[in-house]
């Protein structure tokens, strides 16, 4: 492996060769094929990817493919952007979305809650009528930012082919 | 006479009962009454404590889990106007200009539901304690001032990101309270002035009610209610806080609580003879924000709404 830099709307984006946990996560995003580690112990999933499982402190992992569907369990609409390459796509929106699978594991409160923005389905930064639809739980689907050759952003689109809840709005 | 309706063989709901309609209840064979309505919302309602004493006397279980709304934006700014009053009479404080709740609404919004005025500003300062034993500090010049209690870097359950593990909604305050009372041996209610983390206007709400200063759900009603303002019952960073003193990590507002337990707070109140302020406790604007003879302080400390720190403070 070795270090990889990409821009992204003006920001440098950097993986270290040594990050070998990120670079996996990372490969596999690139190929918009979304895993995550499974812990070999207790085989539950677990995000971000780390070298440890927070359930249960297992060291070994398993890369695991992962359905991304999920629901809007918080999010953040961020007026005022403090990066220059952000300030004509305000407002975003930051979304916290809680996977379809392994949903309400190992207890009722826990989930895969997976970051990323509110993108079109192309993946470019959600226009401001896309923002105003979407809240806490709102139905998205997995997209992808590409951003440089084998570096891609997952991200959240709506998700047109299930039924959608009027969703909560601060 | 209520309707209950029915949600499954073991479950009906109704809304607000009458104490009339606990016999009936009973009458038709329902074994428990659970009132999730909190007292006092509306003057006509029955009190818990009338529902229950009904309740028992018609034979049935009673329990009492009142569930309120969050916060209204209006009461989270009121940490901002508190804080603000504070710093007015702060000499050294980054912003002495008091504001109001609809200065606050007002402000123009950075990231939803947080306006300009809910945010505190980075600032460059240095700040530092001195930390001797007890005999030693009673040799020296300033008041000594003890520590009861620490909790150090106290975690939830689990380290990793807080937003992965519930309930989201309890901070690392609401295990780091258990370690924090009972190696004070003091208990919230015995506690004169506060000392939140005040990043956000947010955060102190969230902070007061998880170390327990109010129950879960009444930090908006806690910090509008005049509690947290000098003068109140519980002041809250009387230096004006990160909100408006300026960003310190926290560290600014244990500074803050020595100087009130010393009782000799530097404010806008003339000096005496022995080179002392002579306190007013007049808490108008360019006045004095020496709380009346504080024996006990508390400081709630926030890495990250999963890991924090809290310390207790006497004065000797």
């Amino acid at each position: 492996m070795q270090d990889k830099q990409f821009d992204y709307l003006g920001m440098s984006l950097q993986l270290a060769a040594i990050d070998e946990v990120n670079q996996t996560y990372f490969a596999h995003c690139a190929r918009h094929d979304f895993h995550l580690q499974a812990c070999n112990a207790c085989r539950l999933l677990h995000y971000p990817p780390s070298a440890g499982c927070p359930w249960c402190g297992g060291a070994a992992q398993t890369w695991t493919r992962v359905q991304g569907q999920g629901t809007v369990y918080s999010y953040s609409e961020v007026v005022q952007a403090i990066q220059p390459g952000f300030k004509p796509h305000t407002p975003y929106l930051v979304l916290l979305v809680e996977l379809d699978e392994q949903r309400g594991k190992p207890s009722e409160h826990e989930a895969l809650r997976v970051f990323g923005n509110l993108v079109m389905p192309d993946g470019q930064l959600a226009s401001p009528e896309a923002v105003a639809q979407v809240g806490i739980g709102s139905r998205v689907r997995m997209v992808y930012t590409d951003i440089g050759e084998g570096f891609s952003i997952p991200q959240w689109t709506l998700d047109l082919d299930t039924p959608q809840p009027e969703p909560w709005r601060y | 006479m209520s309707e209950f309706r029915y949600v499954t063989d073991q479950l009906s709901v109704a809304p607000q009962i009458s104490l009339a309609d606990l016999a009936a209840a009973a009458a038709q064979g329902f074994r428990l009454v659970i009132n999730n309505r909190p007292d006092g919302e509306d003057p006509a309602q029955p009190t818990s404590a009338e529902v229950e004493a009904a309740a028992r006397a018609a034979g049935l279980d009673y329990a009492y889990i009142p569930v309120r709304g969050g916060p209204t934006p209006e009461q989270v700014a009121a940490v901002k106007v508190a804080h603000s009053e504070h710093a007015s009479n702060n000499p050294k404080a980054l912003y002495k200009k008091r504001v109001t709740v609809d200065d606050v609404l007002a402000s123009r919004m950075i990231c939803k539901p947080l306006h300009l005025l809910d945010c505190c500003t980075e600032s460059d300062n240095a700040t530092a304690l001195i930390v001797t034993s007890a005999a030693r500090a009673r040799d020296c010049r300033q008041h000594p001032v003890l520590i009861e209690s620490v909790v150090g870097r106290c975690s939830k359950p689990r380290t990793d990101n807080h937003f992965q593990h519930g309930p989201i909604t309890l901070t690392a305050g609401h295990y780091g309270r258990e370690i924090l009372w009972r190696n004070a041996g003091v208990l919230p209610e015995d506690i004169d002035i506060t000392g939140s983390y005040d990043a956000f206007t947010f955060t102190t709400l969230m902070q007061l009610e998880d170390y327990g200063f109010c129950r879960k759900g009444e930090g908006g009603d806690y910090v509008s209610n005049g509690t947290i303002r000098l003068g109140g019952k519980r002041p809250n960073n009387t230096s004006g806080g990160h909100l408006c003193e300026g960003y310190t990590h926290g560290i600014s507002m244990v500074i803050e609580n020595v100087r009130q337990l010393r009782h000799d707070v530097d404010d806008g109140c003339p000096m005496g003879p022995d080179g002392r302020r002579v306190h007013t406790h007049d808490y108008r604007e360019g006045g004095c924000r020496q709380v009346k003879d504080p024996q006990l302080t508390a400081n709630l400390g926030w890495h990250s709404p999963g890991t924090g720190s809290a310390m207790v403070l006497r004065r000797a």
